[in-house]
């Protein structure tokens, strides 16, 4: 029999990487469930595509350093969403339009600078993360990404409903839309850039879409689908941090993988729209 | 309640792409009058609403309104399939008395009740997409009648919806006109407007005329409104305004006044 909290015991740089992926797998789901909902869920795959050159470009400047790098992310990331979101707001483009301009143009810009100044082991650092490498002040940030989301979450939370809902209502009663449409944005980005440095942006995207997907089979509401697509993420955490050490895998794949299973259950399983659900009537009512 | 400020136009010309949907209207719609826009489609109505709320810019003229205006569009752009309730629905209409932090705790007596005045007791927890096309649109009212305001714009807000609803739904406009509220709705149903409302005005681009009911809605008023064109003129002439006259005052003139002011615009011509 394996002991699955054995290694999470034993080693300090498994216990930190659990850390920072809880931490992820409280803040990003929530903000996944809205991108959902509002049907943007491609839109964080832009948007984790657009983070890349910022990434890059402190890169450049400052060679393979959190600060310099999670700067140039959230710096690239927010231009892109503050842009795309403004191009939508003022002219006749849907947001995902103006979204995908950006966002090419972004990738582009960062795709250049990395072969300008990269080698293919930094490139694969972007692109899979260092989850098993978490030091102190990449666990720090991971919480404070946590908290900043968690925290602005509560406070756009009537709004950013009311804004999902009736976008027009809103409009006509508050100017309170733009700001927290953007603020919304802004969290995308946050969490992506979080994301990306335990599990490389592209897998960053998993920890915040997978649960978030999986938990709409398994609740109606909205707040009971946010939390379980944290649980799910707290489960996808766990278990891809134990099979990548108990099999030796990359840890970013492993944990997207095991979201990835997860969500594969849920759709076949889950109670709300669930596959089985839907071969196995159940009776209907009398009323 | 306090008495609402009147809407007043000034030479308003709505529309979109520089062409007009509602072309030079002046007039005053009164505090507390209960008035129907009445006209084809095409004819400005809901344009007119749009821009008596803000939502689309003037193209000319101005408009004086006040600062609480309730509005039900006629294609809302609500997401049905979001997972919220008909409660959170209708408590939406709390967002200028609650704001975004408050609670709705001591607003729930008042979300009941007016979730009870629409016949929706009992709804509360269900999610909006589970609703008929009647039950939605008395939820909608029931956000309106949160909102509290004193001037209520509805866009075609019985277009679809079966008597029962529409009798329930307009004896609810009829208590707004009641407590002095101002009161603006889009319709097609003349005899409802006939019926239930006092004052009618009578829009085809060009307001046609504007008054009292009676006077209005007349057989020959409404064969004008339908022998305005519809059609957008790619190459109308940019209009300088001079040669338009104002909507007949239907209550100050006779009915066989009506066809000395007869317009003749630059659109009319080339249509």
């Amino acid at each position: 029999m394996i002991d699955p909290f054995a290694p999470f015991i034993e080693f300090g740089f498994m216990r930190r990487a659990l850390a920072g992926c809880l931490a992820l797998s409280v803040s990003a789901p929530p903000v996944g469930v809205f991108l959902m909902l509002r049907r943007m869920s491609l839109m964080s795959d832009a948007m984790a595509h657009a983070i890349l050159p910022g990434a890059a470009a402190g890169f450049v400047v400052a060679g393979l350093s959190l600060p310099a790098m999670t700067i140039g992310g959230l710096v690239a990331g927010l231009a892109v969403a503050l842009l795309a979101g403004a191009v939508t707001r003022t002219t006749v483009l849907r947001e995902d339009a103006s979204l995908a301009a950006f966002y090419l143009i972004s990738l582009a810009g960062g795709v250049l600078l990395v072969s300008l100044r990269g080698s293919q082991v930094d490139l694969m650092h972007f692109l899979f993360g260092s989850v098993l490498a978490l030091d102190d002040p990449a666990l720090l940030l991971l919480g404070g990404i946590c908290t900043l989301t968690l925290v602005t979450l509560a406070l756009i939370y009537r709004p950013l409903v009311m804004e999902c809902v009736d976008p027009l209502y809103l409009r006509s009663v508050s100017r309170a839309g733009g700001p927290v449409h953007f603020a919304f944005l802004g969290l995308v980005v946050v969490n992506l850039v979080g994301g990306f440095q335990a599990l490389g942006t592209l897998l960053a995207v998993g920890l915040m879409l997978l649960p978030a997907v999986a938990a709409r089979f398994w609740a109606r509401e909205l707040g009971a689908t946010m939390a379980a697509s944290v649980v799910l993420a707290v489960l996808a955490s766990f278990a891809g941090l134990s099979l990548s050490y108990r099999f030796d895998l990359p840890t970013g794949p492993a944990i997207v993988l095991s979201a990835g299973t997860l969500y594969l259950v849920s759709m076949l399983a889950g109670p709300q729209g669930g596959l089985l659900r839907r071969l196995v009537r159940p009776r209907h009512l009398e009323a | 309640m306090s008495a609402p400020a009147p809407i007043r136009l000034h030479g308003l010309t709505l529309g979109y792409d520089r062409h007009p949907a509602v072309h030079h209207l002046d007039g005053t719609i009164r505090a507390g009058d209960l008035l129907a826009l009445a006209g084809p489609n095409g004819a400005g109505k809901s344009t007119l609403l749009k821009g008596l709320t803000g939502e689309i810019p003037v193209l000319d003229g101005r408009i004086e309104r006040p600062d609480d205006i309730a509005y039900l569009p006629q294609a809302d752009a609500i997401d049905r399939s979001f997972p919220v309730s008909v409660m959170d629905l209708a408590a939406m209409g709390l967002w200028r008395r609650l704001g975004p932090w408050r609670s709705l705790r001591r607003a729930a007596p008042a979300l009941r009740d007016a979730l009870a005045v629409v016949g929706l007791s009992g709804f509360e927890a269900r999610p909006i997409g589970t609703l008929s096309g009647g039950q939605f649109r008395r939820a909608l009212f029931a956000r309106l009648i949160l909102q509290d305001c004193r001037t209520i714009l509805l866009d075609e807000p019985f277009t679809g919806i079966d008597a029962r609803t529409t009798d329930d739904l307009l004896a609810l406009v009829r208590r707004w006109h009641g407590e002095g509220r101002t009161v603006v709705a889009a319709l097609h149903d003349f005899a409802q407007i006939r019926t239930h409302f006092p004052t009618t005005l009578l829009l085809a681009r060009e307001p046609v005329a504007w008054g009292p009911t009676a006077r209005v809605m007349t057989a020959d008023n409404l064969a004008r409104a339908r022998s305005l064109s519809e059609a957008w003129d790619e190459d109308a002439a940019i209009c300088d305004g001079t040669r338009h006259a104002a909507p007949r005052e239907a209550h100050a003139h006779g009915h066989s006044h009506a066809h000395e002011h007869g317009h003749s615009h630059g659109h009319e011509d080339a249509a």
